[in-house]
């Protein structure tokens, strides 16, 4: 916005939340790079061996063939996540009632734990005691995620789709209920198909919510852990291991503290530049719009 | 503070980062920059062009490193040209 | 001239379609798309609710019932799973630790997030696009890249495997959200109101406490929210720090596979159990949730 003050003193408001995030992420970020130098076998055994990590991350297939599964996973949600949620939003009740009763249900599996929503789909898609796993194979279809590549994939994507187009939708409808009755009635007036209503009227007002809902989400899937650790372990082989398992296996489970921080910066140079050039886009979209919202 | 396991390089690294804000936070108060547009796309301040020039260092690096022989200096020296570039006409 | 008769053709052509749709047929279309979406959200909700049936429905049963036939609901209703759960300290003690931590960290985080966010709405200084920059970098870091020094930083400053450990690296994400929220909310409202309260001699803590927060007080409530929310569903850093004394429900309920199996009612129970908190929190907020998901920017 254009009418705020320049005012250094402002610093004091945001220096308590500084020292705590500051806390959290950039002495944490000091040891990653600390560590992506060195072979670190014990509190006080540590070999320097310069770039060599990082030369061996980057030529490492499993971790390139991870990076383009999770790629691919993100872009997959976004394209079945966004479309969706904009349709449920459009048929959600606007008032009354039903729109309270809607609205709790439809924020439901956003507040479970991810572990959680591991579980009930493990639970849920299981051949011998799951209601989906079991109906699928009365139907005569050989349904079985631990030992199908693909399977295990449709099963992820439908996990994610079922755990987060709540989110997108919620937002969506935020952004609906912000449009003045008066809009409407104009287009009855002149006739306009719903098409044109949706077109013209409700999609631009949309644009604001749905490039936080696009950011929120690409963020979201691009770190997804929990959900396909429970439900397939990153299985069959490592058709459905994503970026943040295969760090989380190489840091905890072998212990290998040097290559897992050379990759944790990869991932987040990454994931830095991604967020940059989306960021970057929104503040340009925002300037040339008139006021509210953005920093 | 033993178990964050600092290095000479590391070390040198980030004081110099830590300089270049404080760098550039003085430079700010003396002479506050103004938005302008150079070769790339978009309008940015001198701040912005610190922050491109250094994560396009960054990727320069990690392209050095992992796909090429050449020597990291090279990258380092490369880099360094580039953030100048950038912050004169970017 | 040439307006009227464009007026007038264009009132024939409104009279055209008119006579071509009665009233009663338009009426009668408009209630049948409306039945259709009705019809489409319904059938969302069923499929959407499908799983979580399931769940609650495998929480009412013996094991042996789970394991020896498909019922579509309990056959012989047992609440024993809920029962053992509510029992035993080394259960029930998740909940409360879970509880401990996410309130911890909401407390945390608003008082933080509060002023930074008016300084973000309010004020322009050096380096402020850059540090909101580097606060939703910190939403997007993956946690998995920070677990191990993590794990080392708390430990080294003695506050492994407990409630505030958990709490304050939550923050890591958290404060970013609060902050990105807070400053939509609050750069909606007019700029005026804070120089009025100058004029008037407030100082600014009580301006801020007796004034401002009062008018954003939806905004506060979607942000605590979005922060239980956040805090509630992550499981990798709180597993990470903690081991007995502060251990989250979530990792509590690894402990159903044994070496004779998965007690799969007692896993179901436990999963429903964390539901709930949920849904009480979403009932509190639900009439603000709609304005508020749009985090103030529309």
């Amino acid at each position: 916005m254009n009418n705020k003050v320049p005012n250094n003193r402002a610093w004091l408001l945001v220096l308590p939340m500084l020292v705590l995030v500051a806390f959290s992420a950039v002495i944490p970020l000091m040891t990653v790079v600390n560590y992506s130098v060195q072979d670190v076998l014990g509190p006080n055994a540590s070999f320097f061996t310069g770039t060599e990590w990082f030369r061996t991350m980057l030529n490492d297939e499993a971790l390139q063939s991870a990076f383009l599964r999770q790629i691919s996973f993100s872009l997959i949600i976004l394209a079945i996540q966004i479309p969706l949620g904009i349709g449920i939003a459009l048929i959600m009740p606007k008032r009354g009632w039903q729109a309270s009763a809607v609205l709790i249900l439809i924020t439901l599996p956003l507040l479970i734990p991810w572990n959680v929503v591991g579980s009930i789909w493990q639970i849920f898609t299981r051949g011998d005691i799951g209601l989906m796993g079991w109906g699928l194979r009365q139907l005569g279809v050989d349904y079985n995620i631990t030992g199908n590549a693909s399977d295990a994939w449709v099963t992820i994507v439908l996990m994610d789709v079922w755990h987060w187009t709540p989110l997108v939708a919620m937002l969506c409808y935020s952004g609906l209920r912000s449009i003045p009755e008066a809009y409407y009635q104009a287009a009855r007036i002149d006739r306009a198909s719903k098409w044109a209503v949706f077109r013209y009227i409700q999609l631009p007002k949309l644009t604001n919510v749905l490039v936080i809902a696009v950011l929120l989400r690409f963020m979201h899937s691009f770190m997804i852990y929990a959900e396909p650790f429970v439900l397939t372990g990153g299985g069959p082989g490592s058709s459905t291991t994503f970026l943040s398992q295969s760090l989380a296996t190489m840091a905890i489970g072998q212990q290998d503290l040097g290559p897992s921080a050379a990759f944790s910066l990869i991932y987040f140079l990454v994931i830095l530049l991604v967020s940059w050039v989306f960021y970057t886009t929104i503040m340009n979209m925002q300037k040339d719009k008139p006021p509210h919202g953005g920093a | 503070m033993s178990w964050m396991v600092w290095t000479m390089p590391t070390a040198i690294f980030f004081s110099s980062i830590a300089a270049m804000l404080a760098g550039m936070t003085i430079w700010e108060i003396l002479s506050p920059t103004i938005e302008r547009k150079g070769f790339l796309p978009i309008a940015t301040t001198r701040g912005d062009r610190l922050f491109i020039g250094l994560l396009s260092a960054a990727f320069i690096h990690l392209g050095v490193i992992g796909f090429t022989s050449l020597s990291i200096w090279i990258a380092l020296a490369v880099s360094a040209v580039w953030l100048l570039v950038l912050m004169r006409w970017g | 001239m040439s307006y009227q008769l464009e007026n007038t053709q264009r009132g024939e052509k409104y009279n055209t379609i008119y006579s071509k749709v009665t009233p009663a047929q338009r009426r009668n279309r408009s209630a049948r798309s409306r039945l259709r979406s009705r019809l489409l959200l319904g059938l969302y909700l069923a499929l959407m609710i499908l799983p979580i049936y399931w769940l609650i429905n495998m929480s009412l049963q013996t094991n042996s019932e789970i394991l020896g036939s498909m019922t579509l609901w309990p056959q012989n209703l047992t609440f024993d799973n809920y029962i053992g759960i509510f029992t035993n300290s080394s259960w029930y003690m998740g909940y409360v630790n879970s509880i401990l931590y996410v309130a911890m960290n909401m407390l945390i985080t608003i008082c933080v997030a509060l002023p930074a966010a008016y300084a973000f709405s309010r004020y322009t200084f050096i380096g402020d696009k850059h540090l909101f920059f580097w606060l939703l970098t910190n939403l997007m870091a993956p946690p998995a890249v920070f677990l191990l020094p993590y794990f080392q930083l708390y430990y080294s400053v003695g506050l492994f495997d407990t409630h505030i450990a958990v709490a304050l690296a939550h923050c890591l994400f958290n404060i970013p959200l609060a902050i990105w929220i807070l400053e939509g909310f609050m750069s909606s409202v007019p700029k005026e109101i804070d120089e009025t309260a100058y004029i008037d001699g407030y100082s600014f803590p009580r301006f801020f406490v007796k004034i401002f927060i009062p008018m954003i007080r939806s905004g506060i409530g979607v942000t605590l929210f979005f922060l239980f929310m956040f805090s509630w569903v992550e499981l990798l850093l709180a597993r990470t720090l903690t081991a007995t004394d502060a251990q989250p429900i979530g990792m509590i309920m690894t402990r159903t596979s044994t070496a004779s199996g998965i007690d799969w009612g007692t896993l179901a129970a436990a999963g429903v159990l964390t539901i709930i908190p949920g849904i009480l929190v979403v009932y509190f907020v639900r009439n603000h949730i709609a304005k508020g998901f749009a985090l103030g920017r529309t």
